[in-house]
């Protein structure tokens, strides 16, 4: 046990080391000037090249590098270019409300994903199974963007129930409550498709087993089978898959985030690569790395406490 | 590659009855194609796709980038224009019809590139392993472990986005996924007879590799191509939605999207025409995942 924590803990450190001098490098053959975009079109040169050498830019590529690290390292995350503060208040601020979206949708996709699944797994080919199938094959192929103008167009614009964008600040006559459903209804809908197959394919591989034949063929009732016998061993690989949608949750719902004007660390990362903000790029990948691998460990912890003949 | 001179004296088997039974292969293929239902309804929109995008010059009413000034009062569906305009008086049906061919021919070539890349190092992961299996495996993992859409966003914002760029960007980020699938099935392959028979005869590895390997793993990559060049579709779209899509005027399906969004209140349909037409394209794909799944398991 503490050589697998170690080993991947390991692997999560040469991830975050990898992936923020990529970006760094990358950012350094990027076209356009920092100083430059910060100062505006009308700066003189003196002036921008005073900024960049304030700024430190005029120093090689390692050494800064290797500074930057040793800022991190001591917590200092630098300082903000779009949005004029410091790199760790934006992050936390924009993180906060992405974590409270992803929440949200995370407890509905779990119980929603888990009954539809295993209804559909249950009987494989059945009228339910072929039902839930093409649904999640559809809903799954359905653009978020386009999930979100879909609904928008039915409940904002010509129901008028909700309002059509969630920047959390209560206006118009919306709550900050009803903000929230449908970035939570796109995010469910889209997401919940591919969870729905997963534990599909994996209820229908576990009904065939010979245990499953055995505790039919005894008389015990259906509903007994499925709920004592199959559900847990059905929800062993499902849930490394759904532990990986905690890493989508977060970083990937940039474009449902666009759609509502939601200001979180989607959107906030859109900005921050349109500006060049290199200091707050650099951070945000670093989390969304961090989120990513530490999921992936997560998930295969949970299938290590579910699944007893798998030890380390 | 190396092939010892007593194989030519060797009694080979005339090529031509080799290829006739390829074609049959081939035609009872597609007609097993359509005993799956969403095999044949996939591919039937797909192909209808394909059809209007390559007569688009042809069929389009109007040019994509024609602005019709009296339109631009009444751009709801009318006779004109009959899926109506968008905000600056241009046909959106014409626009639908081009806008389908850059997607059509970025996407399945992102998917061709990753799978090309994808096979060629999971081909190498499995079959040599040791280090370098383990670089590659590694080199993968980092690639898989970073939130796409934030790489995407990281890279054409810093190298400006154009047709190529996307596909390079796609190609990259979708090899991994092709790499690890072909890497366990290499692993899988290489303790097989005739692989060791191949190395008897003295072929060279990448031969072992390209002509005995590669070929047995066709079919999940296969299908795994077609979920992908799906994937592909809903990420151009994405991308053209945030604006670091393919570059405009010309049309692309979700840059339309992202101009018209702001006016749903008002004019819904500009938006809702564009979503419609990718969604359908993005179903026929995964249909067609779909039911060329349920073919192979039957086989």
């Amino acid at each position: 046990m503490a050589r697998f924590l170690a080993k991947h803990l390991l692997f999560l450190l040469l991830t975050l080391l990898v992936v923020s001098f990529l970006v760094f490098t990358l950012n350094e053959f990027s076209p356009g000037d920092v100083a430059r975009k910060m100062l505006g079109a009308y700066a003189t040169q003196e002036q921008v090249e005073l900024l960049t050498k304030q700024m430190g830019l005029d120093r090689p590529l390692l050494v800064r590098y290797a500074d930057y690290l040793r800022h991190v390292v001591s917590g200092d995350l630098g300082y903000s270019a779009r949005f004029k503060a410091p790199v760790k208040d934006v992050l936390v601020k924009h993180l906060a409300n992405t974590a409270l979206l992803a929440a949200i949708a995370f407890a509905c996709i779990v119980p929603l994903s888990v009954l539809l699944g295993v209804a559909a797994g249950m009987r494989e080919a059945s009228r339910v199974d072929r039902a839930i199938s093409l649904f999640s094959t559809i809903i799954a192929s359905i653009p978020e963007f386009a999930l979100g103008v879909f609904l928008a167009t039915i409940f904002v614009v010509w129901l008028g129930w909700l309002p059509g964008t969630a920047t959390l600040v209560a206006g118009g006559g919306w709550s900050v409550a009803s903000q929230f459903v449908l970035p939570v209804a796109v995010i469910v809908l889209f997401d919940s498709g591919y969870v729905v197959s997963m534990v599909r394919a994996s209820m229908v591989e576990v009904m065939q087993r010979p245990y499953i034949r055995t505790a039919v063929l005894k008389g015990l009732p259906f509903p007994t089978v499925v709920l004592r016998h199959a559900l847990r061993n059905a929800m062993l690989t499902p849930i490394t898959v759904i532990m990986l949608q905690i890493n989508y949750l977060v970083a990937g719902v940039v474009v449902v985030e666009t759609v509502f004007a939601y200001p979180g660390f989607g959107r906030m990362m859109l900005e921050a690569t349109l500006f060049k903000d290199i200091a707050l790029i650099e951070a945000g990948a670093l989390v969304a790395v961090f989120l990513a691998v530490a999921t992936n460990i997560l998930g295969d912890l949970a299938y290590l406490a579910l699944d007893p003949r798998i030890r380390v | 590659m190396s092939t010892p001179a007593t194989a030519e004296a060797l009694p080979v088997s005339p090529p031509a009855p080799a290829r006739v039974r390829g074609r049959a292969v081939w035609l009872g293929r597609l007609r097993a194609l359509g005993e799956s239902k969403p095999a044949a309804i996939g591919l039937a929109v797909i192909l209808a796709w394909v059809a209007l995008a390559v007569l688009a010059p042809v069929i389009a009413p109007y040019a994509p980038n024609a602005n019709d000034l009296f339109a631009l009062g009444h751009p709801t569906p009318s006779r004109a224009h009959w899926l109506g305009t968008d905000q600056l008086g241009r046909d959106l049906l014409s626009r639908i019809l081009w806008g389908a061919r850059p997607v059509l021919i970025i996407a399945p070539l992102a998917v061709l590139g990753a799978a090309a890349l994808g096979s060629l190092l999971g081909l190498a992961a499995g079959y040599y392993g040791r280090w370098v299996g383990v670089v590659i495996t590694r080199a993968c993992d980092i690639v898989l472990s970073f939130p796409v859409i934030i790489l995407y966003m990281i890279i054409l914002a810093h190298f400006g986005s154009s047709a190529w760029n996307i596909i390079g960007v796609l190609t990259l980020t979708k090899a991994p996924i092709i790499a690890r699938i072909v890497r366990g099935m290499a692993l899988d392959l290489r303790e097989r007879e005739y692989v060791t028979a191949a190395k008897m005869r003295g072929e060279s590895s990448l031969y072992i590799m390209l002509v005995e390997i590669l070929p047995n793993a066709r079919g999940p990559l296969v299908v795994d191509m077609c979920l992908r060049t799906g994937y592909n579709v809903i990420i151009i779209g994405a991308l053209g939605f945030l604006g670091i899509g393919l570059p405009p005027p010309d049309p692309d399906w979700g840059g339309m999207v992202k101009d018209t969004y702001g006016m749903m209140m008002v004019w819904p349909h500009m938006a809702l025409v564009p979503c419609a037409a990718i969604s359908s394209l993005v179903v026929g794909f995964n249909l067609l995942a779909v039911g060329l799944r349920e073919l192979g398991l039957r086989d």
